[in-house]
């Protein structure tokens, strides 16, 4: 399987991932530089994490605009897996590919911590390994995470199926003080409603190995990897 | 004379020095060549007073690729085709005036001394001093500063692993922000800031030139000031997202063949880097100050030869590979402009267009004077060191409690969660040991070539370990010893994570040079140091000085920071302070009664200063006896034996102890140990307790391995002492302390905030 990996002009995680997916999972990884116009070739596309541009706008609000993203709105369109990460998450919510904000987090400072995530929906081609309500041990780092939507786009997101990870205490409670950034219904993670655009702010490629303290992470990569090895035949 | 002391003063150059430039010269300089010369002389490029002394640090040493002043960072080999650069940087004056604004740009100063090197930065650590909390102005700094870190640092996407915070009076109108970056790169790939021939050419990259930061070298690093807010302008404002597109660029660059050497612009901006590189190349050179590009109208050669604006970059290019170079820059979007070329002729040549507005000898530039004034100990470090524990009255058990969650709760002791969980410490995926641990562990990613540990089954990581230490009470009381301490400190927080400890980088943050007092603290810090570097024969392989930390004759404590680095063969033997499982057994590597009442380990302890309002009294330690408990929990280590680490440094035994618990969610029960009878006509109840005796650290094992660590520990002549078992939820030291964990853990945790929010 293949993934591709976008680099926008300040974005970090691009190596993390790579590191993760070619490094430790020994799957095929390219970069792909944000102003390439054609994506051809790839099984999955991860929009990673960093600051595109500065952020110096809203995150995520210039990166939107580069020419890549065009193309990964028609690799999407024929039903290609997406994922975007922390910056990528507000990238895609920028697009407009996914629904809803993110905010500032409400303490108004940055956060990297380790946090607990509930499995909201493991039917998906993201989570088909994970457990339902299963809870992963992945770290956050950003500045505005704090999910917010309005109250009937919620409703669509709850009927549908399309909240995909809570922050939630390490028994899969879903309280306050297990909320790092004060999202909504401790939202840390949604998908579109066709079930193929990934956006959630934890880091899962920072959790693929025991000696960095985790490796639920790759629950998630082994989710993406097994689903294209059974669609794929 | 035709120049004025006014514009003197601008450029902080005293008379004689300036009547030694014209005789140097043989000729008055003019205004441009003037602000070159200030800046170049100043003490924060110059290093005027202090010179003389930094050459009793030992810069040589087993693997040092590229020593202290060389470069714009230190080198040193770790083996494997690979090599650790390293250097640590003050942005203390920019700080006091700006805090967000100084201690970002602190960050991408040091950041772009290591990239500059060809070196990936990987690890980012600061050491932070302010005021206390209480006081309105420092919780403005203390928070401005933090913010300025996790901005600028968090952008990079460089790990800010660790480092140390330290509140005292004498840190309130200047505080300190000290940040220490490490990169790393393969073993030929180091790129050096110098000119070699005639012909190359000079290119500058990255930011627009503009007038911020003028003077920033010579007014605001170099002499005291009294009115922060006049000097606002002097301290610049960062673009991190340009750095990151500019470490990306020069570390491609880096790879190539087509450049001579890379220089960042930082202090006396485009003056500096031009004068330096040409220096250091034994060459000349020329630059014409119109094809700098502004980013401000009407400037004169003078400001944009002295603007410290951000984020730019000289590389010196091979002439023939001039369009690569800028085609580079073009697809990473980074401006970049040939603005001259390197000479023969030993002179620095500013022209604008046409018209020459300067001309000096290089050499003339690089050669301040030195000062080295004759020193004695001022009187009030003897007085202070005259300071008997018997004036102030022992503890009596039933206060035990209390003093500890009072010290727990100090925010020199309790936790910095609230801060670092502001810092991006994870990316880049080597983050082993996190911050809160006595240093941060890192594991280094194998180099994509085979090593030749493959084969053998499974292929060997190294890691890296990194510190920060550097306890200025100490140095307040006795500077020879307070710089010993410094590095046996750190030392001994890399061997409890299972480093070897392997190069130092130090910032050297003291008051004004022209007062005695400071200069002979400044040589005995500095001694000290040299003296434990010497024992444990590690060198010094760069840093920096910052003198002038003192506002109104005020001066700050003598502020050694040393950053140290150490190796770890076998990433897997990384060793954490945390308490792991119930029934593990807990030993003191050390002494637990210190051998007479002049150590009594109270001097300079947070204990004295917190309950009993005293920075007196003189620490104490003896390097032959560090030494060995140092190499004897290292092989403990390293054999498996240990399951936890953790020195006992500030609040003494009692506190390590605690910390140990909280981090490991665990309890203790002391067997076979009473403090309380222990203590009597040598020894204190308040000594055993939260004595600073050095030298000691507490360790636990399992059962099984007792034979073990008596075996090593008798190998290497290391005291140890049995203190009693892990377990249950309470913190016991019979007859003395008896807390809930949950007691302990909530003073610890809530320390910090609690003085932050109290008010």
């Amino acid at each position: 399987m293949k993934f591709g990996i976008i680099v926008f002009p300040g974005t970090w995680s691009d190596q993390d991932c790579y590191y993760a997916l070619h490094d430790i999972l020994g799957q095929e990884a390219d970069y792909i530089w944000h102003k390439e116009t054609k994506l051809s070739g790839y099984d999955c596309l991860i929009l990673p994490g960093g600051f595109s541009y500065g952020d110096y706008l809203r995150a995520g609000a210039i990166a939107r605009f580069s020419p890549v993203m065009a193309a990964v709105e028609q690799f999407a369109d024929k039903g290609g897996l997406v994922i975007g990460i922390c910056n990528g998450f507000q990238i895609l919510c920028e697009a407009g590919l996914l629904p809803g904000v993110l905010l500032p987090n409400s303490s108004l400072q940055y956060r990297c911590q380790w946090v607990n995530l509930r499995v909201e929906n493991s039917n998906l081609p993201f989570t088909s390994k994970c457990c339902q309500e299963q809870v992963l041990k992945i770290p956050i780092s950003h500045y505005e995470g704090n999910y917010y939507t309005d109250e009937a786009t919620l409703q669509g997101l709850e009927i549908n199926g399309q909240i995909v990870f809570c922050y939630s205490t390490s028994s899969g409670k879903i309280t306050n003080e297990a909320n790092p950034n004060g999202s909504l219904r401790n939202i840390a993670g949604i998908i579109n409603k066709k079930g193929n655009i990934l956006g959630m702010m934890p880091h899962p490629e920072r959790a693929c190995e025991s000696l960095l303290g985790s490796t639920d992470g790759n629950i998630i990569w082994e989710s993406i990897i097994e689903h294209y090895q059974g669609s794929s035949g | 004379m035709s120049t004025t002391k006014e514009a003197l003063d601008r450029v902080a150059l005293s008379e004689d020095e300036y009547k030694l430039i014209v005789q140097r010269l043989g000729r008055e300089p003019n205004e441009v060549e003037l602000g070159m010369l200030g800046s170049l002389w100043s003490e924060h490029c110059g290093y005027k007073h202090s010179k003389p002394l930094l050459k009793f640090l030992p810069s040589k040493g087993k693997g040092v690729m590229v020593k202290a002043g060389e470069e714009n960072a230190g080198a040193i080999d770790i083996g494997d085709g690979m090599v650790v650069v390293m250097k640590m940087e003050s942005h203390n004056h920019p700080s006091a005036v700006e805090p967000y604004q100084g201690a970002a740009t602190g960050i991408g100063g040091i950041v772009r001394d290591i990239f500059t090197m060809g070196a990936r930065p990987i690890a980012l650590l600061n050491s932070l001093r302010f005021g206390p909390l209480t006081q309105a102005r420092n919780r403005y700094l203390f928070n401005g500063v933090i913010a300025g870190i996790a901005a600028y640092g968090n952008c990079l996407g460089i790990p800010n692993v660790g480092g140390e915070i330290f509140f005292a009076d004498c840190y309130s109108t200047n505080p300190l922000v000290n940040v220490l970056c490490l990169g790393i790169a393969e073993k030929g790939k180091l790129v050096r800031a110098k000119t070699s021939g005639a012909d190359d050419l000079l290119v500058l990259a990255g930011a627009d030139t503009g007038r911020d930061g003028i003077y920033g070298a010579s007014g605001l690093a170099s002499r005291t000031f009294e009115d922060e807010r006049e000097l606002r302008p002097t301290v610049q404002v960062g673009n991190p997202f340009l750095e990151k597109l500019l470490i990306e660029a020069c570390l491609e660059l880096a790879q190539t063949d087509w450049i001579v050497g890379m220089q960042d612009l930082g202090a006396a901006g485009l003056t500096s880097a031009t004068v330096e590189s040409a220096a250091r190349g034994g060459c000349g050179m020329e630059i014409d100050v119109l094809k700098v590009p502004r980013r401000e109208e009407d400037m004169t050669p003078y400001e944009v030869m002295l603007s410290e604006s951000q984020e730019r970059m000289l590389v010196i290019v091979k002439k023939d590979y001039k369009d690569r170079v800028k085609s580079l820059f073009d697809r990473w979007e980074i401006p970049s402009n040939v603005i001259g070329r390197v000479s023969n002729n030993g002179l620095a040549v500013i022209k604008e267009g046409d018209k020459v507005v300067a001309q000096i000898p290089v050499s003339l530039l690089v050669s301040p004077p030195f000062y080295r004034p004759r020193v004695k100990k001022p009187s009030w470090i003897t007085e202070l060191q005259s300071f008997k524990a018997n004036t102030v009255p022992d503890l009596k058990p039933r206060q035990c409690n209390s003093v500890l969650l009072r010290l727990l709760a100090s925010p020199n002791i309790a936790s910095k969660e609230l801060v670092y969980r502001q810092y991006d410490h994870q990316v880049m995926n080597n983050s082993v040991v996190l911050p809160g641990n006595d240093a941060a562990v890192l594991r280094i990613k194998p180099s994509p070539k085979p090593s030749p540990l493959k084969g053998e089954g499974k292929e060997r990581v190294k890691g890296i370990a990194l510190t920060t230490d550097g306890n200025s009470r100490y140095c307040y009381l006795d500077p020879f010893l307070g710089g010993v301490i410094a590095v046996a400190e750190a030392a001994r927080n890399l061997v409890c994570s299972g480093a070897e400890p392997l190069a130092i980088t130090d910032c050297l943050n003291f008051g004004n040079p022209e007062r005695k007092d400071v200069m002979y603290c400044l040589e005995q810090c500095i001694k000290g140091i040299a003296r434990a570097c010497r024992e444990w024969q590690i060198p010094v392989i760069s840093g920096n000085v910052s003198l002038y930390n003192e506002t109104k004759g005020n001066a700050i404590y003598p502020t050694p920071v040393i950053g140290m680095v150490g190796l770890l063969d076998d990433i897997n033997t990384y060793c954490t302070i945390s308490f792991k499982d119930e029934g593990d057994l807990v030993f003191l590597l050390g002494n637990l009664l210190p051998p007479g009442d002049n150590e009594n380990g109270l001097g300079g302890s947070e204990y004295l200063e917190l309950v009993h309002g005293l920075v007196k009294g003189k620490p104490a330690i003896a390097l032959d006896l560090e030494k060995r408990v140092q190499c004897c929990c290292l092989e403990a280590i390293k054999k498996g034996i240990i399951k936890s680490a953790h020195d006992c440094s500030d609040g003494g035994l009692a506190v390590a102890i605690a910390e140990s618990c909280i981090m490991g969610n665990i309890g203790f029960q002391s067997e076979g140990v009473h403090p309380e009878s222990s203590s009597g006509q040598d020894s204190r109840l308040d000594s055993i307790l939260f004595g600073e005796h050095q030298s000691r650290i507490v360790v636990s094992i399992v059962l099984s391995s007792v034979v073990k660590l008596t075996k090593i520990a008798r190998k290497w002549q290391a005291p140890l002492t049995f203190l009693g078992k892990v377990g249950g939820g309470r913190l016991v030291i019979e007859s003395c302390i008896d807390l809930p964990l949950t007691k302990v853990r909530g003073a610890w945790c809530g320390g910090l905030s609690k003085v932050m929010f109290a008010v």
